[in-house]
């Protein structure tokens, strides 16, 4: 049995990822009431949960795109400093946030990629505009992504030519051409086609066998089963329980974990 | 033959001032659309950027000068302007009216206008960026005016290439009523001409046809700016 809610302090300066006790409101609604995380390097983390169990929102806080009224982050060892305002946290420096974010790489749901660019500028954008690289060196590696998420013909299309299943991947490109040290994954397959899901979770795949450090919000059962190597179940805002998939899968579980994969199965 | 001659480029035509005229007001309003640009700029930020006394500010702003009849703006503008330049003027010990440039006062008249009708552009343009793309943009650590320079004006810009189309077509219009103030642009030299001819129906119906040829020009080279800026949306929407 892995229920839990109380995690280890030790080690966050190691760590790839670590979320001590975070907690969120929006209004008088307790959105994430004290969640603990840690990934090490190389984690493949599936967070599975009903919607309105606070997965996303989570995810949101982890690189600062919402801030947690409270709770402690630390990104590669790099503690993110925050001070009280009116009882809340509020970033210390936004410097510290934009360097933050830029180590990590978040994919959405809806892709997002800026519409006025085509596959290729939206891939080199950061690179060249955040990081300041060389143009030429960011071009070569981007082509080389966009090879790997099997999209390179697309390079020069704009992002409404695109199929979704293609968007997503462009967007993976995009995210990985700023080599995060954790990549976040928003729901990536939950706007897409049945058909086109595939094909994203191929390319999420092949990173994990990478060695990619990832966070997955998801309803892919199968890729939370075969890919990850933990799995995070939510519930109201809390860990409800964590273990590895095969324990948590067989039945080594919480009963509001069972029934939450009963409803899957139909 | 009389018409060929008084049109004409003459000795006794008015063709080359007609020209002029033209220029003239083709002149004031592109100085009128940038000074509206900025200040349109400014108006929408505060509009959008949520303080309490920027956004009343800009509220009033785009009442006031989008509520009030044009010429009276350039009344206030062009008198009330030079009436304060005077009271600079006398502090200084010179006697009598100053007036402000007739030129400056009916850009800067018609570029108020403008700036009220082009805020309201630029905020509907800012309002159609997805809101998931200015997301992802501070996902990858771009800064506030990186964001602002890289996503936000470009998208804008696209967004509101139709809008600005329309607001240079009615400042073009506008400043036909800078004429009040003497200056000699294209709605003025035709009523000069007019008069000192007695050929007004000739002379209006130039004088109109040469604002027909600027904003159907000036269309043409907009829907051409629009097609460009949609190069990169679904094929349905570039080529409408």
């Amino acid at each position: 049995m892995v229920h839990e809610h109380s995690i280890e302090p030790a080690t966050a300066t190691v760590n790839r990822l670590s979320v001590r006790n975070i907690r969120k409101k929006f209004g008088s609604l307790e959105v994430l009431r004290g969640i603990s995380l840690e990934a090490h390097d190389g984690d493949v983390i599936s967070i599975l949960g009903s919607s309105g169990s606070g997965k996303s929102t989570f995810l949101r806080c982890i690189n600062l795109l919402e801030i947690a009224d409270d709770g402690e982050i630390w990104v590669d060892g790099e503690h993110i400093n925050m001070i009280k305002k009116h009882g809340r946290n509020v970033p210390a420096s936004s410097k510290q946030v934009d360097h933050i974010r830029a180590e990590l790489g978040m994919v959405f749901q809806s892709f997002n990629l800026w519409s006025h660019m085509t596959i290729l500028q939206n891939v080199i954008e950061g690179p060249v505009h955040v990081l300041k690289r060389p143009r030429a060196e960011c071009i070569a590696e981007a082509e080389a992504l966009l090879e790997k998420v099997g999209i390179a013909e697309k390079r020069h299309a704009y992002p409404a030519h695109l199929s979704g299943g293609q968007q997503q991947r462009a967007a993976i490109a995009r995210s990985l051409a700023m080599k995060p040290k954790v990549m976040l994954f928003d729901e990536p397959t939950s706007a897409l086609d049945p058909e086109l899901v595939g094909e994203v979770l191929r390319v999420m795949r092949s990173l994990a066998e990478e060695g990619m450090t990832m966070l997955v919000v998801t309803h892919e059962m199968n890729f939370a089963r075969d890919v990850s190597n933990r799995v995070v179940f939510m519930r109201e805002g809390q860990i409800d329980c964590t273990g590895a998939p095969a324990e948590m899968f067989s039945g080594e579980s919480s009963p509001a974990f069972r029934q939450f994969i009963g409803n899957f199965r139909g | 033959m009389w018409i060929v001659e008084v049109l004409g480029f003459g000795q006794k035509g008015w063709g080359g001032l007609l020209v002029a005229g033209a220029l003239m007001t083709l002149c004031v309003t592109i100085v009128a659309l940038l000074i509206g640009a900025i200040l349109g700029t400014l108006v929408a930020w505060a509009k959008l950027s949520g303080g309490g006394v920027a956004r009343t500010l800009g509220n009033a702003y785009t009442t006031v000068f989008r509520g009030v009849p044009e010429l009276l703006i350039i009344y206030l503008v062009y008198f009330g302007g030079s009436g304060a330049v005077s009271a600079i003027g006398r502090s200084l010990g010179y006697e009598g009216f100053l007036g402000l440039p007739s030129f400056a006062a009916g850009a800067l008249a018609v570029g108020i206008i403008s700036g009220a009708y082009q805020a309201e552009v630029y905020r509907g343009a800012y309002l159609a960026i997805p809101k998931g793309e200015l997301e992802a943009a501070e996902a990858i650590g771009m800064h506030r005016s990186l964001l602002f320079r890289r996503i936000i004006a470009p998208q804008v810009i696209r967004f509101a290439i139709p809008g600005i189309g329309n607001v240079w077509q009615l400042s073009l219009k506008d400043s036909a009523l800078v004429s009040v103030t003497g200056l000699a642009d294209l709605m003025r030299t035709s009523q000069v001409a007019a008069g000192s001819t007695r050929q007004y129906l000739l002379f209006f119906i130039a004088g109109g046809c040469l604002y027909l040829i600027l904003t159907s020009l000036s269309d043409r080279l907009f829907n051409r700016a629009e097609r460009r800026a949609n190069r990169s949306m679904p094929s349905s929407f570039g080529q409408a």
